[in-house]
């Protein structure tokens, strides 16, 4: 886990006492996924427009007024409820959240109620709708001055999450909730349980790298990058040195498969060996 | 092919049931519940819970980056099932309409009279200053807003009480739903900032209210005008007044979070104060079509003052008639 993953884990624990170890949304991943959500509505609001359009078309010019009522209560629901109806079904999440693989929570990790929906989704009216108001009110002289300080002040608001360790926006105080990553994963398969030939590595081959090395050595071999793949197949036979002739990716399979199983059969033994600077 | 790792082994064993609630949760999340079998459903938990074994297990035992990653989200997605809310929307509005809305409400009683207090202030200044001196009216209203009532026109005045705008209604009814709900809304949102806003919304509502009402008193249509304001003013202003009581317990909280931690007291607030503002939404929403509807097609003044009156009486006994605590 990378270190900027480490700082935004927390801790929760289920009732059956384990931890989940879930991981906040960062700003960027807030950011992106209310911008999805921005789009889609307006999106929304021109599938609406040109529907009615050709509908005020198609019926004649009496429609007119009815279109204009569709379509300000149209604007008035998405505006206020769009987020609260996604956040309210099972996914508790809008389709932007859904992208970027978040999830709305509680933060005392009970279920999420419908009230905290709707207190985080109406504080949206000081966050993004004043703040805009602000920002594209016209005026001169003083009132040219009230917008500004206006959208100074708004500015508080806005950026208010990027100012407390849990990212919480002011929705997410008044609600009690946060936003978590709960991304789909796949299962990938087992790498030590691949076929790679099977090499013996001297004992002090293998004491040579620990649990975050191990780690890293994974990565690199999902990757299937050959070029790191060399290098890192380098480095590793100049420090077990281990002389023996075959391709890289062959060999580093081989190591990880030999590496695991040593860590591992000492871990059953109580022995956590974080990396290689720890002694053996 | 033989499985050497102890870790190896363990995930073999038990790969099946991961996989099995990871269709399940499948389902789940894109909406078809329907199609998962009563077994299924029964099954849900144990797999929960087998996996959730898994994890702990897999932590102590295996070095397999991925697998625990996995692991975790898949616990992650099945714990926020298995603990997640169990009622359906038909049970969440029964509870709300039953029982939470009122007494949100009623809880709130310090807040509401704070926040009705400020709009009667505003209203009898405005008033009196405009009983005095006709030129203060353009002080408290915006003459977008005013349109052709103007002090000087009189005509003007009684037409805008009795004409039935027949056309453009329904356009008019959503324009002044949409206005006031976006009105109390932000009321409500401004609580955040201490209180101070809020206040000064609620004033400013109050102001408008008594200039109007002033204008009409010295033309000699004070009745009518109460009776026009009134038979959706009652519910209308009263949901002012309650979003403005939601946003003065939120700003409250926040800055006289009292024994709790003002994250807390916050999240507290906040959980009483949505109840409310859920509430006056669907009071706006009765409220625009009393004022769109019900006042262009009722244009006789004891009827519409009966109507008022009668709302007052509903919201009154709903929200603060006296319940068994639950």
């Amino acid at each position: 886990m990378s270190a900027a993953g480490a700082k935004m884990t927390r801790e929760m624990v289920t009732p059956e006492g384990v931890d989940l170890a879930l991981r906040l949304a960062d700003g960027g991943e807030r950011a992106a996924a209310f911008a999805l959500d921005l789009l889609f509505m307006v999106l929304i609001l021109i599938a609406m427009s040109l529907g009615l359009a050709l509908l005020g078309y198609l019926t004649g010019i009496a429609m007119v007024e009815y279109v204009a009522a569709v379509w300000l209560l149209g604007f008035f629901l998405l505006r206020n409820f769009y987020f609260t109806a996604f956040e309210l079904t099972l996914r508790a999440s809008t389709p932007g959240k859904r992208i970027t693989g978040l999830r709305v929570a509680m933060r005392d990790g009970s279920p999420l109620t419908a009230n905290a929906v709707f207190a985080r989704n109406a504080m949206r009216e000081l966050e993004v709708f004043l703040p805009m108001m602000f920002l594209f009110t016209q005026g001169s002289g003083v009132d040219a001055w009230i917008s500004l300080i206006g959208t100074v002040w708004c500015g508080v608001f806005v950026f208010f999450p990027l100012f407390n360790r849990d990212r919480l926006r002011i929705g997410d105080l008044v609600g009690g909730t946060w936003v978590v990553v709960a991304p789909k994963r796949i299962l990938d398969d087992d790498l030590s349980a691949q076929a790679a030939p099977a090499v013996l590595f001297s004992e002090a081959a293998l004491d040579a790298y620990g649990i975050k090395e191990l780690g890293i050595l994974e990565n690199v071999l999902r990757r299937k990058d050959q070029a790191i793949m060399a290098a890192v197949a380098m480095r590793i036979r100049a420090k077990t040195g281990f002389d023996t002739p075959m391709p890289d990716e062959q060999f580093l399979a081989a190591y990880y498969k030999g590496l695991r199983g040593r860590l591992e059969g000492r871990l059953l033994f109580g022995v956590r060996r974080r990396d290689k600077h720890q002694k053996v | 092919m033989s499985l050497s790792l102890k870790s190896q082994r363990f995930r073999a064993e038990r790969e099946g049931d991961w996989l099995r609630l990871d269709a399940l949760l499948k389902e789940l999340e894109a909406g078809h519940r329907r199609r998962l079998s009563d077994d299924d459903v029964i099954a849900l938990p144990v797999l929960y819970r087998a996996t959730l074994s898994s994890l702990s297990m897999a932590r102590s035992i295996s070095l397999d980056q991925s697998l625990i990653a996995y692991l975790e989200s898949l616990c992650t997605r099945a714990y926020f099932f298995v603990y997640g809310s169990r009622t359906t929307m038909g049970e969440r509005l029964a509870a709300f309409f039953r029982r939470d809305w009122p007494d949100a409400i009623s809880a709130l009683w310090r807040e509401t009279l704070v926040s009705a207090g400020l709009g009667v202030l505003g209203t009898l200044t405005a008033y009196l200053l405009t009983m005095r001196d006709p030129a203060w009216y353009f002080a408290f209203v915006p003459r977008s807003v005013a349109g052709t009532r103007t002090p000087r026109a009189a005509a003007e005045l009684a037409k805008t009480l009795f004409s039935s705008h027949e056309s453009g209604l329904s356009f008019f009814a959503s324009f002044l739903f949409t206005h006031n709900a976006q009105i109390a809304l932000l009321a409500f949102a401004l609580g955040f900032a201490c209180c101070l806003p809020t206040a000064f919304l609620l004033l400013y509502n109050g102001l408008m209210l008594g200039a109007f009402l002033a204008l009409f008193v010295s033309h000699g249509l004070g009745v009518a005008a109460g009776g026009w304001l009134l038979i959706h003013g009652v519910t209308e202003l009263f949901a002012i007044t309650l979003a403005g009581a939601a946003g003065f317990r939120i700003g409250w909280s926040l800055c006289f979070p009292g024994r709790h931690s003002r994250i807390d007291a916050l999240a507290q607030a906040g959980r009483i104060a949505a109840t409310v503002m859920a509430g006056v939404v669907i009071m706006l929403a009765v409220a625009g079509l009393l004022e769109g509807f019900g006042r262009q097609l009722i244009t006789s003044t004891p009827l519409r003052y009966g109507v008022a009156a009668f709302t007052a009486l509903v919201w009154g006994v709903y929200f603060y008639r006296r319940r068994n605590p639950s």
